[in-house]
């Protein structure tokens, strides 16, 4: 049988209404403001959408907007290196931690770990920045000059996603229910065949979840991104390459664009907003449960 | 090793038809009934004829902190048989069936005094292996909780851990126990949709194929008709009836007419008013313990004056 929330008959009793329009109320500004946004976007990068064709972003032979140069693919690709190698490391790296966390370490180990993992949510992207550039930068450049690159914001963005990602799992890890974990054991199964077998395949939308917003938050990253990145319009050849994300280049031209210069800025923007939706939709498309498999 | 299980299996696959009707054993099972639904003769053997004790529990205490919650239980547990845990809540019948797989050993602060033997073994050394034990020793809790996979995979699973991973051995054997407890006809062209789209009464017996595809010599049974509606909890209580003999089986259960039912033997356990302590407080044949009690406390437990 299926339940639907919204349709439970309630008692009208005055306090269920205000409560009800209050709801309603704070959904209704949730949504507006999102719309709102869009809406504030595409007006803004409508006098560059209206006379520069869509296939200019990405045919045109550099990002020189100041010349009437658009293409946006260098950074489309700068932003998807950075995000999907910082979520490569941070994927095992994240779900090792959350299973330690829940299964491996002892109880006082475990309250420890959660605590800096949460410190580590804690600290301000521009302290990363600061970090990664007075101390990573240093270290790849005597390894790999320029050392301002793709490896070193991959390496910040993990340390950034990182306790997203740990913290969400390790939630959805310790919500499995117990009596999994007993029939499991009483089958004689293994602390990892338990954990491989039961757990990962109960906890999978909560974990996929917390890789969401982990990439989320990669794609969406500026500030510490920008301090490491090198900021060189270009497509990476090697991971010791300087790049600019989509993020990082709005950040960096906003201060002075005019006109279309600005407009295109707002078209990426827009794609930055798409690229948040596609995840979106392939995190609900990978979190269905599957059963079957 | 894998293949010669699978293959024995298939020799032994019982000839009998999942019949509810035909498995309805309204009287206390008898020797002579219950070996229609054994195995094989051989397997069968007569049971519960001549008490040969497989587990054997040798004063066993059970603390959770410093509490004492079960106290100096001895008891034997016969091959092949039926023996019902009765008591009120409470009173550490659970504990008990958990000590006897070593379950307690996931409950932080839980300490164990005493011996359990089976077959000779003194499951609380330090060599036994935990895992082997509970491969031999299957148990059916009292909620169903079948795992959040497919059917298939539900018993796939433990057997993988077992080292039965030929695909031609698991379907093998994920037949036969489907058929061993009547789920076969109702899932077979369902295999690969979810176990929790089944219901209670399915999940429950889903479980317990699970429990016996890894072939074990003991099922320990907690409440397993408790959460189940009346029709379902009657298939489990059949299937129950038609494993004994196949399988040694303790069944904690707090439904007097169904230990009377089923059981070959029962211990009753009663709970001490003042330090909420566990302990047995007879233990016999189900005739005797319901007919002729010995105790003054078992005799008001089973005609309902108290408890």
């Amino acid at each position: 049988m299926i339940w639907w929330k919204c349709s439970i008959l309630f008692q009208s009793v005055s306090i269920d209404r205000w409560f009800n329009a209050g709801l309603r109320l704070g959904a209704t500004v949730a949504a507006l403001i999102m719309a709102l946004i869009l809406l504030f976007l595409l007006l803004e990068s409508w006098p560059a959408l209206q006379h520069i064709p869509l296939m200019r972003f990405v045919t045109d032979d550099a990002w020189h907007p100041l010349e009437d140069r658009y293409n946006l693919l260098p950074m489309v690709t700068g932003t998807l290196y950075a995000s999907s190698g910082s979520l490569l490391l941070v994927i095992p790296l994240g779900i090792a931690s959350a299973l330690f966390m829940a299964f491996y370490a002892s109880p006082r180990m475990s309250m420890l770990y959660r605590r800096l993992i949460e410190l580590l949510a804690g600290i301000p992207s521009v302290v990363f920045g600061f970090w990664g550039l007075t101390t990573v930068v240093p270290l790849i450049n005597q390894w790999q000059p320029p050392g301002a690159s793709l490896l070193t914001a991959i390496l910040i963005l993990t340390l950034m996603i990182l306790p997203t990602l740990v913290l969400t799992s390790y939630a959805a890890l310790i919500a499995v229910p117990d009596e999994y974990l007993r029939s499991a054991a009483a089958l004689g199964l293994s602390r990892w065949g338990m954990i491989y077998g039961v757990v990962l395949p109960a906890a999978r939308q909560g974990i996929v979840a917390g890789i969401l917003l982990a990439a989320g938050r990669a794609v969406g990253e500026t500030m510490a991104v920008l301090m490491v990145a090198g900021n060189v319009v270009q497509h990476a050849d090697s991971l010791f390459a300087p790049i600019r994300t989509l993020t990082a280049n709005i950040a960096l031209e906003m201060a002075y664009a005019m006109g279309d210069h600005r407009a295109v800025l707002f078209v990426s923007g827009l794609l930055l907003l798409l690229l948040v939706m596609i995840l979106t939709t392939m995190a609900g498309w990978f979190g269905k449960e599957h059963h079957g498999e | 090793m894998a293949a010669q299980e699978a293959e024995h299996r298939m020799r032994s696959k019982p000839d009998i038809t999942t019949d509810a009707h035909e498995g309805v054993n309204p009287v206390q099972s008898g020797c002579a009934q219950g070996s229609t639904y054994t195995l094989s003769p051989l397997q069968a053997g007569p049971y519960c004829c001549i008490p040969e004790p497989v587990i054997q529990v040798k004063a066993l205490s059970l603390f959770y902190g410093g509490k004492c919650a079960l106290d100096t239980v001895t008891l034997d547990i016969y091959r092949g048989c039926i023996t019902a845990l009765i008591g009120p809540s409470g009173c550490g019948k659970t504990s008990f069936l958990s000590a006897l797989n070593r379950l307690t050993d996931l409950i932080p602060a839980c300490r164990i005094d005493g011996a359990v033997h089976i077959e000779g073994e003194n499951i609380f050394e330090d060599t036994c292996n935990v895992q082997q034990l509970r491969k031999r020793i299957g148990m059916v809790f009292q909620k169903p909780t079948p795992f959040p996979l497919s059917i298939q995979r539900n018993i796939a699973l433990p057997l993988r851990e077992h080292g039965i991973t030929r695909r031609t051995d698991v379907d093998v054997i994920t037949e036969q126990v489907l058929r061993d407890v009547g789920l076969w006809d109702e899932v077979c062209d369902r295999l690969d949709t979810p176990a929790l789209s089944l219901s209670g009464g399915q999940q429950q017996r889903l479980c317990i194929a699970r429990a016996l595809a890894l072939d074990p010599q003991i099922l320990l049974m907690d409440e397993p008709c408790s959460a189940l509606d009346p029709i379902a909890s009657g298939v489990v209580e059949d299937l129950i009836n038609r494993l004994s003999g196949r399988y040694t089986i303790v069944i904690v259960t707090h439904n007097l007419a169904q230990a009377r039912r089923i059981a070959n033997y029962a211990a009753f356990f009663w709970v001490k008013e003042r330090e909420r302590t566990g302990h047995l407080v007879e233990f016999g044949h189900c005739q005797q313990i319901f007919e002729t009690p010995a105790h003054p406390l078992t005799a008001a437990y089973v005609s309902g004056v108290k408890g």
